[in-house]
């Protein structure tokens, strides 16, 4: 094995970003459910809640995921290739680019003058240093997009004919994927938010902003979402004690997964006046094609873990369930993540669908539903991604393994807790940002027990996001002299891969199958606003 | 290359589902004209209050003379004007929403009367409202720092009484003046 200390530094100092981030974030959302509920007098008030839950939102969703990302993504690269990265002093370059957006952006967003959310939405307007630091985030994590590309390729040129390893084939997608996401609320930010912001331009045409900004929304969950697939494949079958069902299926799964989150994005504007009903529908029908990777994944995963579990001796029906290593992380990661995806992908069925989304639209089902496929689903095994490689990077064993099991437990106990109550809210009609309830009105009487739910599940995460930092900390910096030897265990597939035809094995064919989906359903949507008769808004504080 | 012959049928009916909640959408959609607010219509959001449709006095419900109800309402920090109407339930609404600032959007609970408010666009919203009582209309979009007292009242009431009612009014009015619905004070 080389020398892996640069991928190693990289990996570690990427993820501890991405997770101080995260704890951060943890105690602002404890926060905000406290206030939304309008128990505590003491602590209303909205302009702390507005810039607070603007922070959770940016921390959670664009700096835990996007340096999480990078990190393991750097690792990856390194250990499944074995070469070493490409271009370190390029990486750390991202690396530095990358964390002084996050604190040009932070700055502004706990001063509370960036209280836009993390959709900022114009006409209102942030901070300019803002949409700056969140822009240089976003140039850091290009550069990881390139190395990875670069490093995908090269080793393909010295392996000819040889399949690339799922999990940099994976990687490789979600890099591809990235490039192709941003680009629209990049568009967004250069061309209309940062010139409203310094005053070059005297108004923006939020319809078109909204459209920028819907080609990121779709696919950029994606993005998040990929590294907990990659676990599913190629480290939870191993350490279940069995075999990858299908490497073929996965890549497939990866491929459609990449080509169809990007030309999708208007499910999110069903309610939206500026677009026409036609292109909401055909967003529509690719909405419900981009659930068939992850129904082939939900298939390949549970056909893995039943080849574990029988082979550990489980019989019957359902009787390789029980027999299943429930005390390995990263098992027990995978089976509390699927339980939430299901429900998850319940409710996103129902926000797909079109005219029924009126029913739930931005009421608190949407913040309940991306909690749960989010935080739920896929954070859970950002957690067992970083308990697998933690005692890898540090060579030190992981500090308790019965407290990681703990921690894992109550996530999803703690989810299950806050998200139910938050889903019914929606269903009762309740808007999702709101920091309090000051309707005179009987129906928000049914929403009290609800609220109060919601406190004691965000009381439980908040005490599991703790316990989890706690648990790196000790692991990493904890005094011991014993020496973990072990090393990244990629899961075998059960039918050794053979004559993978090239498309599956490269992305040079779907480049130009997204950039024809791209161009049909976002072509003539994005050109209209320069065809139209449109008027400009200005800019608003708020 | 080894695809498993259950993974092909696991395949199959996922494709058959997707299809199925495709073709139910799409039926109604095509057929029974269930679609989503859509109408691409621009407007100049800093000159409402100069344009005729959504003047002062032209706010709030109005009934065509073939009966066809429309709302027009104007969306601004921190209502929705006019903050009250009176709707008849089992009748279908015409509402067209305008934003006079930022982005706003709007939704009655219960009811599938929910539409973005865009500021540059007039969101045309189809409903009818099977039970009469008393809906509020929340904004759903974060819109500034009042945002959680943007909201306004609809009453829905019975099919009978808002025709007696009209038929009153019209009675105590020139008959032959086109109707015009002021909007309800308690």
């Amino acid at each position: 094995m080389m020398n892996d200390t640069t991928a190693k530094n990289l990996a570690l100092s990427h993820m501890w970003v991405a997770f101080t981030a995260f704890i951060v974030a943890c105690f602002m959302g404890e926060f905000q459910v406290l206030e939304r509920s309008g128990l505590f007098e003491s602590l209303t008030s909205i302009s702390v809640y507005f810039a607070s839950v603007s922070t959770h939102g940016v921390l959670m969703a664009f700096v835990l995921t996007t340096f999480f990302i990078m990190g393991f993504g750097y690792y990856t690269a390194s250990h499944s290739l074995n070469v070493p990265v490409w271009n370190p002093k390029l990486a750390w370059a991202g690396f530095a680019i990358a964390l002084s957006g996050v604190v040009m952006a932070a700055v502004p967003l706990l001063s509370g003058l960036a209280s836009v959310l993390y959709t900022f939405y114009p006409p209102v307007t942030a901070h300019v240093s803002f949409y700056i630091g969140a822009t240089l985030l976003v140039v850091g994590s290009w550069v990881w997009c390139a190395i990875m590309i670069v490093m995908f390729y090269q080793w393909k040129k010295a392996n000819p004919g040889k399949t690339v390893p799922l999990a940099m084939f994976a990687t490789t997608a979600n890099a591809l994927l990235w490039l192709w996401t941003s680009a629209g609320v990049a568009a967004e930010v250069l061309f209309q938010l940062i010139p409203l912001a310094l005053g070059l331009m005297d108004t923006l045409d939020p319809g078109l902003a909204r459209t920028l900004f819907a080609w990121t929304l779709h696919p950029i969950v994606y993005f998040w979402l990929i590294p907990a697939y990659i676990a599913f494949y190629v480290f939870v079958p191993k350490q279940a004690g069995g075999y990858l069902f299908s490497d073929e299926a996965a890549r497939m799964a990866f491929i459609v997964l990449v080509v169809f989150s990007l030309p999708i994005g208007f499910h999110h504007l069903y309610m939206d006046p500026e677009q026409a009903k036609g292109w909401k529908l055909l967003h529509g029908v690719g909405t419900f094609i981009v659930a068939l990777p992850t129904l082939v994944t939900g298939f390949t995963v549970i056909a893995s873990l039943e080849i574990a579990g029988r082979l550990r001796g489980g019989k019957g029906l359902f009787g390789w369930i029980g027999s299943l290593p429930w005390g390995n992380p990263m098992v027990l990661s995978v089976i509390l993540s699927l339980v939430m995806l299901i429900f998850g992908g319940f409710g996103g069925i129902v926000n797909a669908s079109y005219a029924m989304n009126a029913m739930i639209h931005n009421t608190a089902w949407v913040p309940g539903h991306f909690h749960l496929i989010f935080a739920g689903t896929t954070v859970i095994m950002y957690f067992a991604i970083a308990y697998y490689l933690w005692p890898i990077l540090c060579r030190k064993p992981l500090v308790s393994n019965s407290l990681a099991l703990v921690q894992l437990w109550t996530w999803f106990i703690g989810m299950s807790i806050m998200t139910t109550p938050w889903h019914v809210l929606g269903l009762l009609g309740q808007p999702r940002r709101i920091s309090s309830v000051q309707y005179n009105n009987v129906l928000t009487m049914t929403w009290e027990p609800y609220e109060i739910l919601m406190i004691l599940g965000g009381l439980v995460l908040l005490g599991s996001a703790c316990l989890f930092f706690y648990i790196l900390v000790k692991t990493q910096f904890g005094a011991t002299t014993e020496v973990f030897a072990g090393e990244v265990e990629y899961a075998e597939p059960l039918h050794e891969v053979k004559d993978l035809p090239e498309y599956l094995n490269d992305f040079k064919l779907w480049n130009k199958v997204i950039a024809v989906l791209m161009l049909i359903s976002f072509g003539v949507p994005i050109l209209q606003f320069f065809f139209m008769d449109t008027y400009g808004s200005s800019a608003w504080g708020y | 290359m080894h695809i498993d012959p259950l993974e092909k049928k696991w395949v199959q009916i996922s494709l058959g589902m997707c299809a199925l909640f495709v073709s139910i959408i799409m039926i109604d959609a095509l057929f029974h004209g269930v679609n989503a607010p859509s109408n691409v219509e621009t407007i100049d959001s800093r000159k409402i209050h100069l344009s005729e449709e959504f003047a002062e006095d032209n706010l709030g419900v109005q009934v065509a003379d073939n009966g066809d109800i429309t709302v027009r309402m104007v969306a601004g920090r921190y209502a929705f004007f006019p903050k009250q109407i009176t709707l008849p339930a089992e009748t279908k609404v015409t509402f067209r929403w305008v934003s006079m600032d930022v982005l706003h959007g709007v939704h009655m609970p219960m009811t599938n009367m929910s539409t973005m408010i865009v500021p540059g666009y007039v969101a045309q919203v189809e409903s009818s409202f099977p039970r009469p009582g008393e809906y509020p209309m929340l904004c759903n979009e974060y819109c500034g720092l009042g945002h959680d007292h943007m909201w306004s009242k609809a009453f829905v009431i019975d099919k009978e009484e808002w025709e007696a009612n009209r038929a009153k009014e019209s009675a105590a009015l020139n008959p032959t003046a086109t109707a015009n619905e002021e909007s309800d004070d308690e």
